[in-house]
C-alpha cells in the first residue's frame, strides 16, 4: 500500500526510534522529537513501538491513502478529517481505500504522529528509517514534499482479519453510504501523556559547568521564566530572554553530548540539544533536560514560556523507569482491546 | 587508567573524564577505552562515543537497574566503567610508535579554486604557499575524533606553524571534501556544509557514505597522511566512480583499535583567542 503525499504540511517527515549505534562516526540519533506521542500512535495501531511514522509540525499535511488502512494520530491536537467526517486522535481509526486524510492546524502542541498499520516501509539507512534533516540522511533525507508516495508495509494480519470483521459487522447503511472514516469507540486518555502547557516546569540535572556560571546566572537558570527562541527545530530549542553568563571563560575542546544537553554558548542563550544534534560539542554544559521531559519541551511552541526545575539523577531514573512501566502496561491493555470486536 | 572521572549527561548518558584539552598521548588513552568498552559490550550500553579527552557513553537505563537497590541505574553502570578502565593499563610512552597502525593517504589538490584560503594561510604562517602545502603533507596525523557532522574527522599532528583562526566571516557553503583549518585542528568537510575554517585543499575522496560498509573513510584513532595531487588528477579522480584512497586496505580503516603513537611533545596548541569555542568547523 502506498501512502501518497498530495500537500507536505509545513514540516512533516519520517521517523522512528531514531537511530542508534553509529555516533562515533558522527551520526545522529534523529527519530520522533516526542517520542512517547510516536510510540503511542504505534501502539494503538498494533505496530512495534519505534517503528517508522509522520512526525508533523504545527500545521499538517494532506495524504491519499490507495487502500485501506488502520491509522492513529497521537501527540499534539490536530484537525484531522477525510472530506466532513472528523478523524479522532488517540484512538485507532479505519480509512477506507481512496481517502483523503486533511490534516490541518493544531490547537494544542507542536508536533503530532500518524502512524499506519505496518509502518512505513522506506529501506533503513543506519539501522534506521528516520529523516535526519540537518545531517542529510535516511531513506528520505529532506521533509516530505508533494507528489511522495510512501510505501506502507502490510498490516500485522491478524489484525487485519479482525480489520475485516469489524467492517463486517457495521450496519448495513454504514456500508452504503460512502462513510470513510471508521473510528474504535474507545481512545487513550492524552492528559497522561501529552502535555503543551507552558505552566509544567521542564526537569533538568545541573550540568558539569553549572557551578561555573555566575551567581545570578545560578539563580536564573532554575528561577527564570525563558522563552523559546523562534529558530528552534529539531536540531536545538533555544531558550531566550534571561541571557546566562559564565563567571569566567572555559577552555574547553569537543565532547560528546546527548539529547537534553543545555549547552551555554558565548551568546548567552542556552540551547537544549534535540533529536538531530550532532554528536559532540564544545560549549559548556550547564544542565540536562531529563529524558521524560524531552517529550513535553517538543510540544512547546516558540514563544511559549519555560522554567527549568532541578531534580537529580537518582529521581530522573526512577521516573523514567515508572514511566516505561506504564508504557508497557498501556502497551498490552491496548493489545488486548485491538483484537477484540470495536 | 585510574585517573578517569565520571561526567553526567543527564539521565540516559555519561562522559568518562580523562584529561583536558588537546594532546596525542591523552587521545590515544580515549582510543584504548573507547576500544575496550566496545569489547566489553556492556548490557543496555548503545553508544560509544570517544573524543579528545573523553568517551561518552550512551546507555538505557533499564538495564542497570535492580529492584530495591539503593544507587540508581547509572551510578551502577558508571561503577562498572570505572572498574573497567583501572584495569586497563594507560598505553606506555615506550610502546607509542608513530610507526603503528595503517596510514591512509588522503590526495588533496591544494590552493586554486579548491584551496582559496592557501594564501591567507600562508601569509598567517609568514611562509610562502608551497612551505605551507609541504609542511601540511609532511604531517603524521590521527583521528583523534569524529562529530560535527557524519564522518567529521578532527585530525591531530597539525605543524604549529600552520595553526591559523577560523575566518571572520564563515562561509554559507564550504564544498565537500575541503580540507581546512581551524585553530590547532585539521579536518576534511564531508559533505557541502556551512564552515569557517580556513580552506587549504580538496580531497575527490567521499569522506562519508551511508551506503558503504563502513560509512565514515576514517575511523576514530585512525593515521592519515595528505599528498598533493594537481587539478586534473582531482578531476580524473573524482570522475572515476568511488575514488578509492590508495595504500589502505578496507580492513585497514574498518577496524576501530586502540591506537599508540608518538606523544606530541609541541605545544598542543589550543586556540586561545576564543576561550569558549565550541571547536566546530562552523
Amino acid at each position: 500500500m502506498n501512502l501518497r503525499v498530495l500537500a507536505p504540511g509545513l514540516l512533516t517527515s519520517v521517523q522512528d526510534g531514531g537511530r542508534r549505534g553509529h555516533a562515533a562516526i558522527g551520526v545522529g540519533r534523529a527519530g520522533a522529537m516526542d517520542d512517547v506521542s510516536l510510540r503511542l500512535a504505534n501502539m494503538l495501531v498494533g505496530n512495534a513501538q519505534d517503528v517508522a511514522a509522520l512526525e508533523i509540525t504545527l500545521r499538517g499535511p494532506r495524504l491519499r491513502f490507495e487502500a485501506d488502512a488502520l491509522i492513529a494520530i497521537a501527540g499534539a491536537e490536530i484537525d484531522a478529517r477525510c472530506g466532513d467526517e472528523i478523524v479522532p486522535l488517540w484512538r485507532p481509526v479505519l480509512l477506507r481505500a481512496g481517502s483523503e486524510l486533511s490534516l490541518g492546524g493544531m490547537r494544542h502542541g507542536t508536533r503530532a504522529y500518524l502512524a499506519v498499520a505496518g509502518g512505513i516501509a522506506l529501506p533503513a539507512v543506519l539501522g534506521s528509517r528516520s529523516s535526519d534533516i540537518n545531517a542529510a540522511l535516511g531513506p528520505l533525507p529532506r521533509a516530505l514534499a508533494a507528489g511522495d508516495e510512501l510505501p506502507c508495509a502490510a498490516a500485522p494480519r491478524v489484525l487485519c482479519g479482525d480489520l475485516r470483521e469489524a467492517l463486517g459487522a457495521l450496519p448495513f447503511e454504514a456500508r452504503t453510504e460512502n462513510r470513510r472514516v471508521f473510528a474504535a469507540k474507545w481512545s487513550l486518555d492524552p492528559s497522561s501523556w501529552f502535555d503543551a502547557g507552558a505552566t509544567r516546569p521542564i526537569r533538568a540535572i545541573a550540568g558539569t559547568h553549572f557551578d561555573r556560571l555566575d551567581a545570578d546566572s545560578r539563580r536564573a537558570l532554575f528561577g527564570a521564566e525563558f522563552r523559546i527562541g523562534v529558530d528552534s527545530n529539531r536540531v536545538g530549542c533555544r531558550f531566550e530572554r534571561v541571557p546566562l553568563k559564565l563567571a569566567a571563560p572555559i577552555e574547553m575542546v569537543s565532547a560528546g553530548t546527548a539529547p537534553g544537553t543545555l549547552q551555554l554558548p558565548p551568546g548567552g542563550v542556552p540551547i537544549a540539544l534535540t533529536a538531530e544534534a550532532p554528536t559532540t560539542g564544545g560549549y559548556p554544559r550547564i544542565a540536562q533536560v531529563i529524558a521524560i521531559d524531552l517529550p513535553h519541551l517538543a510540544q512547546r511552541r516558540p514563544g511559549d514560556a519555560v522554567r527549568f526545575a532541578p531534580t537529580d539523577l537518582a529521581a530522573a531514573q526512577m521516573r523514567y523507569l515508572e514511566r516505561e512501566r506504564a508504557l508497557a502496561k498501556l502497551a498490552s491493555w491496548i493489545q488486548a482491546r485491538l483484537h477484540r470486536p470495536w | 587508567m585510574n585517573d578517569v572521572h565520571i561526567e553526567w549527561l543527564g539521565d540516559r548518558a555519561l562522559l568518562l573524564r580523562l584529561g583536558a584539552g588537546i594532546d596525542a598521548t591523552l587521545n590515544a588513552c580515549v582510543h584504548a577505552l573507547a576500544h575496550t568498552l566496545r569489547e566489553a559490550a556492556l548490557p543496555g550500553v548503545v553508544d560509544i562515543v570517544p573524543a579528545y579527552a573523553s568517551v561518552a557513553v550512551h546507555y538505557d537505563p533499564r538495564a542497570w537497574s535492580e529492584p530495591a537497590a539503593s544507587t540508581a541505574p547509572g551510578e551502577r553502570l558508571a561503577q562498572r566503567l570505572l572498574e573497567i578502565a583501572a584495569a586497563l593499563p594507560a598505553p606506555a610512552r615506550t610502546a607509542l610508535s608513530a610507526e603503528q597502525g595503517t596510514v591512509l593517504e588522503i590526495p588533496v589538490c591544494y590552493g586554486g579554486e579548491h584551496g582559496p584560503d592557501l594564501a591567507d594561510v600562508a601569509g598567517l604562517a609568514g611562509v610562502g604557499a608551497d612551505e605551507v602545502i609541504a609542511r601540511h603533507v609532511a604531517g603524521d596525523y590521527r583521528v583523534a575524533m569524529l562529530g560535527f557532522a557524519p564522518g567529521f574527522p578532527y585530525l591531530l599532528g597539525l605543524d604549529p606553524a600552520l595553526h591559523a583562526p577560523r575566518r571572520a566571516n564563515p562561509r554559507t557553503r564550504v564544498p565537500a571534501g575541503s580540507v581546512a583549518i581551524g585553530g590547532a585542528q585539521t579536518g576534511i568537510y564531508p559533505r557541502e556544509l556551512p564552515g569557517g575554517w580556513q580552506i587549504l585543499g580538496r580531497t575527490p575522496l567521499t569522506l562519508f557514505d551511508a551506503a558503504r560498509d563502513p560509512p565514515a573513510l576514517l575511523a576514530p584513532g585512525q593515521r592519515v597522511r595528505f599528498r598533493a595531487i594537481d587539478a586534473d588528477k582531482f578531476a580524473w579522480l573524482q570522475k572515476s566512480a568511488g575514488a578509492r584512497p590508495s595504500r589502505a586496505s578496507r580492513e585497514g580503516f574498518s577496524a576501530i583499535e586502540p591506537c599508540f603513537f608518538a606523544a606530541d611533545e609541541s605545544e598542543a596548541g589550543r586556540d586561545k583567542s576564543r576561550p569558549y569555542d565550541a571547536g566546530q568547523p562552523r
